[in-house]
């Protein structure tokens, strides 16, 4: 039953038809988004990781930092709760206990091996390492920016386990969960994401704005300059620029150095699509019967302009964050960007080129998974509001 | 050609007011040109006089390139004028449209408006039906609460046939000839005087069409109203009109009241025009005096009488001078070297 | 001997919104050296139904299983519609029947000289060299009277003026001697004398070339000028068809005399316009019965229950109506 089917006559339809009617196209835009199966599908899987993301502390049994290392596990397998063996079914899912022994008989090497017999049970709602759902712990150069803000503060996760360790993607060499990072990296990716998209965004929409708007000398000088930021090569601007970040900066330096970076690279496609839409706006003729009318500059662009390309922007930006997302990502894999120990989708993937890795130690790769579920979810959605945003592709006079 | 050759305006006092008068008006526009290049001009409109009576239904027929529908824009200070001067004079106000003061041209645009061809181009598909016939009310501050704007909305869309429950729909909701209801409410709803209806039906199909004539012409009685109605096509100018203006490549070639024009063109175009026509009749073919060649490109149009490359009554004097409006008749006029020896019987 | 043959043809388009009927049932026949006029305003079907004849219609559009279209080439009869493979198509399009557009800037491309794209096209359907083309093409080009042909047939399409380009577009048309010409609204983009130029050169063409041609346009004055014949389609259906004489002298539908009613005529300025009351119905909506009866002013309750069969009128001239049929007392 949807907005936009209108096929049988009765009276149900004629309310049907009506909403139609009158639908805005905001409306109409998101009857036709829900029609599109694949964006839905993608709209929710993004939900999902953006929900993870949020709510990393909580679903994480183990601290991202070096506090949560588990020392007895280090590059260690994912283990996966079991929930039936040979000794029968558990309604609480559990684990082995690993044990491990340095002795004359190993020529001590610690050697981890699975005791079968010992079950550690895997617990609900446990409370364990503190966290605080906003702390801001910002140092930043110069003491008038540094920000420390704590609140939310809880110590509930979602499971743990009663002794040893759960790791369900495994554990990287100095013992710290990957699962657990994981999910705290998808948080600083969108961070960083929309912290560059919105630099970006800002400047284009100034930049790109003005030219759209007035047009003329303004416009060509406008472009002149959009076009040699964009010939601009970004791989060795950020190699020059990641040799002069000085180590002493903390990492929430870097991070906000980063992103500001990414965003002063991406404005000039962003700038070129906003003078577009405006340069298209503003030659309909409907903006010239409201200036016919005498309407000011600021009548035209509050009631004509900014409606008409809202829609456009959010889908520009929808599909400019991945951009930016997979800049940062693989920026931090080359070691240009954030390092360890900062939990980014690409300082993640730092260590995954190393040939011992990629032999021995597979389940690094997961966050790569991840990684790609998350660009592909925001492309499918971009497209999908792409799709839906344009109103007059399929409508016939 | 020796008698009364002047400007027609003047003899045409006794006739009915004039509202609007163009006198030797001309638009041009600066074409190609960049940072270095130089900018070519091209004539859109040139030295056109022309006046139009209060409460008539004016029709303005040309071609491409003829230059009709900038000088309705000029008319409604919407292209740039760069020679001679248009007067408006409704018995309430009068303005001289070229050097008009900010605030009186806010006041001028109360009084005349346009209505645009493309029904699908001309509403924003973002607004209601009842907010795109508000808005020339909010702009101008015409209404100070939304009661009495509500109200004028109302009523003005009423009087366009336009049924009220549609006003909260969006424009995707109608056809053509509905849309351009809407079109024409939005420029009725300040109460103007005087309408540019720019191609107004051409967009529509034959049996849309007639009905958006009718309404036109049943709010010109109802509201008054003068109307400069432009067109490309000549019988539907025919039926509405009481009186036509032919122009070509920017000058104005004829003007007469509309059966008077019917009935005996003088200048060679109005009759290749009117021949062109096809008629309806499949008894009547091979009747059309055909013209020959392309329409010049306003950007390099001819010497002397703009028509002559394709008159098939060229004679010397054509191609050197410009013929100026003579006088012939009872508010008709004719710019043509040889428009006397060229009438014969009517 | 017939030309072209449409018996039956239905097009349905599958869409978003549901099954969206573009023709209904339609049927007419062309002959060879006649031109056959297809009258309709927006929503008719005209301009798929001749898209149909070339198979040009998006992959979405679904045929009725009575449709059939036949084209009779020199003993050839070939069944447009069960053509599939590029190969076969290639013979109706371009080959044996070729179209021309209202927007001729739309049938040339833009960065492709005007000789080029000529030479393409006959080389495409013919087998002679490069030379052979480039002399017929010039000559078509001549032919259609555009000046300086050799100069002309290296140009490109924007270096030439509106009328012009619809001259070059019906040179390529018929360079490769079609035996089917479809026009496709050829002068409604056109200014009025040019337009009066261009339909002088179609009939001289008709003359030399003795094709047949279905011209479709909404325009009645043309077709009273140009056509023999016309069918007079409204909302898919074709509903009055017949030499152009009778269908205008003596229109048997309502639709038909609505639209000369509506029609501005130059000889007649007291009679005032009579436009047809209603809207056109968006085709999402088809009415039932007789396609036009919610606009008709002599409805009667069967015009909505049952579908009017045709009926005739004399020599070829036939209608659909039930309440025309009864008053002219014909079956």
């Amino acid at each position: 039953m949807s907005l936009l089917s209108r096929k049988s006559k009765s009276d149900d339809s004629q309310a049907l038809k009506e909403a139609y009617f009158t639908a805005s196209q905001g409306q109409l835009i998101r009857a036709r988004f829900r029609q599109n199966k694949a964006a839905m599908v993608a709209a929710w899987a993004l939900t999902l990781m953006i929900l993870m993301g949020f709510f990393a502390p909580f679903l994480s049994p183990y601290s991202p930092d070096i506090a949560g290392r588990d020392k007895e596990y280090e590059n260690g397998a994912p283990q996966m709760p079991k929930f039936w063996d040979e000794n029968g079914f558990s309604a609480r899912p559990f684990l082995y206990t690993m044990e491990r022994e340095r002795s004359i008989k190993t020529n001590f090497r610690w050697v981890t091996t699975e005791n079968r017999e010992k079950r550690r049970y895997v617990e609900l709602f446990v409370r364990d390492w503190e966290y605080s759902y906003i702390d801001l712990d910002w140092d930043l150069p110069g003491d008038f920016f540094d920000v420390d803000v704590k609140a939310l503060t809880t110590d509930l996760h979602l499971f743990g386990i009663s002794e040893g360790g759960i790791h369900l993607f495994g554990t990287d060499a100095s013992g710290k969960d990957i699962y657990s990072r994981t999910l705290h990296a998808i948080n600083t990716s969108l961070a960083v994401g929309t912290l560059g998209v919105l630099i970006s965004f800002v400047l284009a929409l100034i930049i790109g704005g003005v030219a759209g708007y007035f047009g003329g000398w303004i416009d060509s000088v406008l472009q002149m300059i959009t076009d040699a930021i964009r010939t601009v090569p970004p791989i060795p601007l950020f190699m020059a620029l990641a040799a002069f970040m000085p180590d002493s900066w903390s990492s929430e330096t870097r991070f906000f150095f980063i992103a500001s970076i990414l965003g002063l690279i991406g404005w000039p496609t962003l700038a070129r699509r906003i003078r577009t839409h405006l340069l298209t706006e503003r030659s309909q003729e409907y903006v010239l019967a409201a200036e016919l009318c005498g309407a000011s500059s600021s009548h035209v662009i509050r009631r004509h302009l900014l409606p008409s390309f809202t829609s456009y922007i959010i889908v520009d930006l929808m599909i400019t964050f991945p951009y930016v997302v997979r800049s940062e990502t693989a920026l931090s894999f080359i070691g240009l960007g954030l390092t360890d120990p900062v939990n980014s989708l690409g300082s993640l993937m730092q260590s995954v080129s190393k040939a011992d890795v990629i032999l021995n130690y597979q389940w690094y790769f997961i966050p790569v998974l991840f990684f790609i579920a998350f660009v592909l979810a925001f492309v499918f959605v971009g497209d999908g509001l792409r799709d839906a945003a344009d109103p007059y592709s399929k409508s016939k006079k | 050609m020796n008698k009364a050759v002047k400007q027609g305006i003047d003899t045409h006092s006794s006739v009915s007011q004039a509202l609007i008068t163009a006198d030797k008006l001309s638009v041009q526009f600066p074409i190609g040109g960049g940072f270095l290049r130089k900018k070519q001009m091209l004539r859109a409109v040139d030295d056109v006089s022309l006046a139009i009576p209060k409460g008539s239904f004016f029709g303005l027929v040309g071609e491409s390139g003829s230059g009709k529908t900038t000088l309705g824009r000029a008319m409604l200070r919407a292209a740039p004028i760069s020679g001679g001067s248009i007067h408006y004079s409704d018995g309430e106000v009068s303005y001289n449209l070229v050097d008009l003061p900010k605030t009186e041209l806010i006041e001028y645009r109360k009084r005349a408006q346009l209505i645009f061809q493309d029904p699908y181009a001309a509403l924003s598909p973002r607004m209601t039906v009842r907010d795109i016939i508000a808005e020339p009310l909010e702009v101008m501050g015409i209404t100070k609460t939304r009661e009495e704007t509500d109200e004028r909305v109302r009523s003005i869309a009423t009087k366009c046939r336009l049924n009220l429950e549609h006003l909260r729909r969006f424009p995707h909701a109608f056809s053509g000839g509905q849309r351009q209801r809407i079109s024409i409410a939005r420029a009725l709803v300040s109460n103007p005087r005087f309408v540019v209806a720019d191609e107004s039906v051409a967009a529509l199909d034959v049996s849309i069409q007639a009905d958006i004539l009718n309404l036109l012409k049943s709010l010109q009685e109802e509201l008054q109203l003068t109307y400069l109605f432009i067109s490309h096509d000549l019988s539907v100018v025919a039926h509405i009109c009481d009186h036509v203006a032919v122009m070509y490549l920017g000058r104005l070639v004829e003007t007469a009241p509309t059966r008077e024009l019917f009935r005996a063109p003088r200048h060679p175009y109005t009759k290749a025009l009117m021949s062109a026509i096809p008629s309806l009749d499949p008894d009547q073919r091979g009747n059309a005096q055909k013209l020959e060649g392309e329409i010049p490109s306003p950007t390099n149009p001819p010497s002397g009488c703009k028509f002559h490359t394709r008159c098939p009554h060229t004679i010397d004097i054509c191609k050197q001078k410009e013929p100026t409006l003579d006088h012939l008749g009872v508010e008709h006029d004719v710019a043509c070297h040889r428009w006397q020896e060229l009438s014969g019987p009517a | 001997m017939s030309l072209l043959n449409v018996n039956n043809l239905t097009l349905q388009f599958d869409t978003d919104e549901g099954r969206i009927t573009a023709v209904d049932d339609v049927s007419f026949e062309l002959n060879a050296g006649e031109v056959l006029g297809l009258v309709g305003e927006s929503g008719s079907g005209k301009s798929v139904t001749a898209k149909a004849l070339m198979k040009l219609n998006p992959d979405n559009a679904v045929y009725g299983d009575q449709s059939s279209i036949t084209l009779t080439l020199e003993d050839d009869k070939i069944d447009v519609l069960s053509l599939k493979s590029g190969k076969d198509l290639q013979v109706i399009r371009g080959g044996a029947v070729s179209m021309i557009f209202q927007e001729p800037m739309a049938s040339f491309a833009p960065a492709i000289s005007i000789g080029d794209q000529m030479v393409e096209q006959l080389r495409l359907h013919k087998n002679i060299t490069k030379r052979e083309a480039t002399e017929i093409s010039i000559e078509m080009l001549d032919r259609v009277g555009i000046s300086d042909a050799s100069k002309r047939f290296n140009q490109y399409a924007f270096e030439l003026s509106g009328g012009m380009r619809q001259r070059a577009m019906i040179a390529m048309a018929l360079s490769t001697r079609p035996s089917l010409l479809i026009a496709d609204e050829p002068t409604t983009a056109l200014d009025v004398t040019i337009q009066a130029q261009v339909i002088d050169l179609m009939k001289d063409l008709i003359k030399e070339f003795g094709m047949g041609i279905l011209f479709i346009t909404h325009d009645l004055g043309v077709i009273a000028q140009t056509a023999d014949r016309v069918a007079v389609m409204y909302l898919g259906k074709l509903v009055e068809q017949g030499s152009v004489r009778d269908v205008i002298k003596n229109p048997s539908h309502p639709y038909t005399r609505g639209l000369l009613n509506a029609l501005p005529k130059l000889d007649d300025l007291d009679t005032p316009l009579m436009p047809i009351p209603g809207d056109i119905p968006s085709p999402l909506e088809r009415p039932q019965g007789c396609v036009f009866h919610t606009r008709c002013s002599m409805a009667e309750p069967r015009c909505m229950q049952s579908v009017p069969a045709y009926s005739s009128f004399g020599d070829g001239h036939k209608a659909a109506c039930f309440v025309t049929a009864e008053q002219q007392g014909v079956s």
